[in-house]
């Protein structure tokens, strides 16, 4: 190796990134010529000065925490708003600081969840006035509270596995009922786990399935005497729920898919069922 | 509060428990059908947030400039996020800098056509400071100010690289990775990058005597 051909592969050289043959022709050509020795020690002694005195700029706590609020925005918009806000975001400044107040990290979704409570709450005590709600409709809220909550960090499944013959004796050994755990993993809704539920005063099931990237909750309890056999689609705050009966039991299903998926969940479900 | 209670259509509410039709409430605000889960976004944040350092670093050597930097890392972040399904690697910085890259290169060429399209002048920068020995230029390369002000003389391209490099210790082919050129070009490149930037510590210690 001459002089040129080490000076190439010098930066190559020290920055470990030669392969070993390579390597140790140039440690053998530095070992007979004083000049590369002499350049190699200088460089060698300036990279790892400028590595250590080149200034790092960390990112401020605000910026975390302005990505952090402009993520769950992310979450939030519905997309038509979305376009314009994107095409602008490279000029915009800092968020408004009540803003940033409101939107605050982790309470948004705990906002979210009290939000609806707090709403079902005003609808029972004020609606009845203009409309009776039904009993449904406080259910409901409930139920979306239970799927938003159990969608907040880890606390998706209380026993999480993608086997009904493990779902299910979890859940009997906890539950004076025994709903049916359906394996309906071939036909694109993977079984993700189980979780116990309080829900209408009552402890009730909840399967967990995934659709694509979406959750859906599917609350089981016994059917009570006085249930209404009436199967339900409600759509609200961007959730579907459906609601259906069989002879033991009453299903809720609350997912982020949209209707139709949901209803084919439905239906396979209850093909899989075992019959009785 | 109140769109919550708006429900419309619901034909008479007082029998619709018995109602065999499907009892369907319109709500007034709804959420797009397939927005990302809370749960997406908990685990984007734990594999993308402990490279917020990086990301802005790379940026404010990118745009040298702080608010452009931090305008830019929170839009990469945000395609970042909505990308995050199609990451399935392990190397989530290396992930999220080129992404970061990306975004301050087309903020450069929107703003700043000059700082891409001028060559390096060599002419300007053939410095006639031949006199400051390597010695010199070493005694002066822990100062942190100066080695601040010769990075930023250099063009974008050897920023990125002497950044990824000397500050974030990436490898040559995670850098080929974000820069998007060949692997046979990293070690070039770098070694251009290096040369320019002693030359720069040299003109201005130059100056400095």
């Amino acid at each position: 190796m001459n002089c040129e051909e080490a000076t190439k592969l010098m930066d190559g050289y020290l920055d470990g990134e030669l392969d070993p043959i390579t390597s140790q022709t140039i440690e053998e050509h530095l070992r007979g010529c004083p000049a590369c020795e002499q350049t190699h020690k200088a460089n060698s002694a300036l990279i790892r000065a400028m590595e250590r005195a080149t200034p790092y700029y960390k990112a401020s706590a605000e910026l975390r925490e302005r990505i952090q609020i402009s993520l769950r925005e992310e979450i939030a918009e519905p997309p038509a708003r979305k376009v314009v806000r994107d095409s602008q975001v490279l000029f915009r400044k800092r968020q408004p600081e009540l803003r940033t107040i409101l939107l605050g990290t982790p309470w948004n979704w705990l906002a979210l969840a009290a939000a609806i409570i707090f709403a079902a709450i005003i609808g029972l005590n004020l609606v009845p006035r203009l409309q009776r709600p039904g009993a449904d409709q406080f259910l409901a809220t409930q139920l979306i509270a239970s799927h938003v909550r159990s969608l907040m960090a880890n606390h998706l499944t209380d026993v999480a596995s993608s086997d009904q013959h493990t779902v299910k004796p979890w859940l009997d050994a906890k539950l004076d009922f025994a709903p049916a755990v359906v394996d309906i993993s071939s036909e694109g809704f993977p079984l993700i786990g189980g979780r116990l539920d309080y829900l209408d005063n009552r402890p009730v099931v909840a399967l967990i399935y995934q659709r694509r990237k979406h959750f859906i909750n599917l609350f089981v309890w016994p059917a009570g005497a006085d249930t209404s056999k009436t199967p339900k689609a409600i759509s609200r705050q961007g959730y579907q729920l459906l609601h259906w009966v069989d002879s033991d039991f009453t299903y809720w299903a609350v997912s982020d898919v949209n209707e139709k998926d949901l209803q084919t969940f439905k239906q396979l479900f209850e093909e899989q069922l075992p019959h009785h | 509060m109140a769109l919550l209670l708006r429900e419309a259509h619901v034909s008479e509410p007082e029998d619709f428990e018995s109602d065999p039709k499907i009892v369907k409430f319109v709500v007034v605000k709804k959420h797009e059908e397939d927005h990302a889960q809370p749960a997406e976004l908990t685990s984007f944040e734990e594999v993308m947030l402990p490279h917020l350092d990086a990301a802005h670093n790379l940026a404010r050597w990118l745009l040298r400039n702080e608010q452009d930097a931090q305008d830019v890392v929170q839009e990469a972040y945000l395609r970042a996020f909505k990308s995050f399904a199609g990451f399935h690697g392990s190397n989530g910085r290396a992930w999220l800098l080129t992404i970061v890259r990306n975004t301050s290169y087309t903020l450069l060429k929107k703003n700043r056509a000059v700082d891409l399209t001028t060559p390096f002048d060599e002419e300007i920068h053939a410095t006639g400071y031949e006199s400051v020995s390597p010695a010199t230029i070493l005694e002066h390369s822990e100062d942190a100010e100066l080695l601040r002000k010769a990075m930023d003389e250099l063009p974008a391209e050897f920023r990125e690289i002497l950044t990824l490099r000397h500050q974030e210790g990436l490898s040559y082919k995670e850098i080929a990775d974000i820069a998007q050129i060949p692997p046979g070009t990293v070690m070039s490149r770098l070694a251009r990058a290096r040369a320019k930037l002693r030359e720069c510590l040299a003109a201005r210690i130059g100056k400095e005597k």
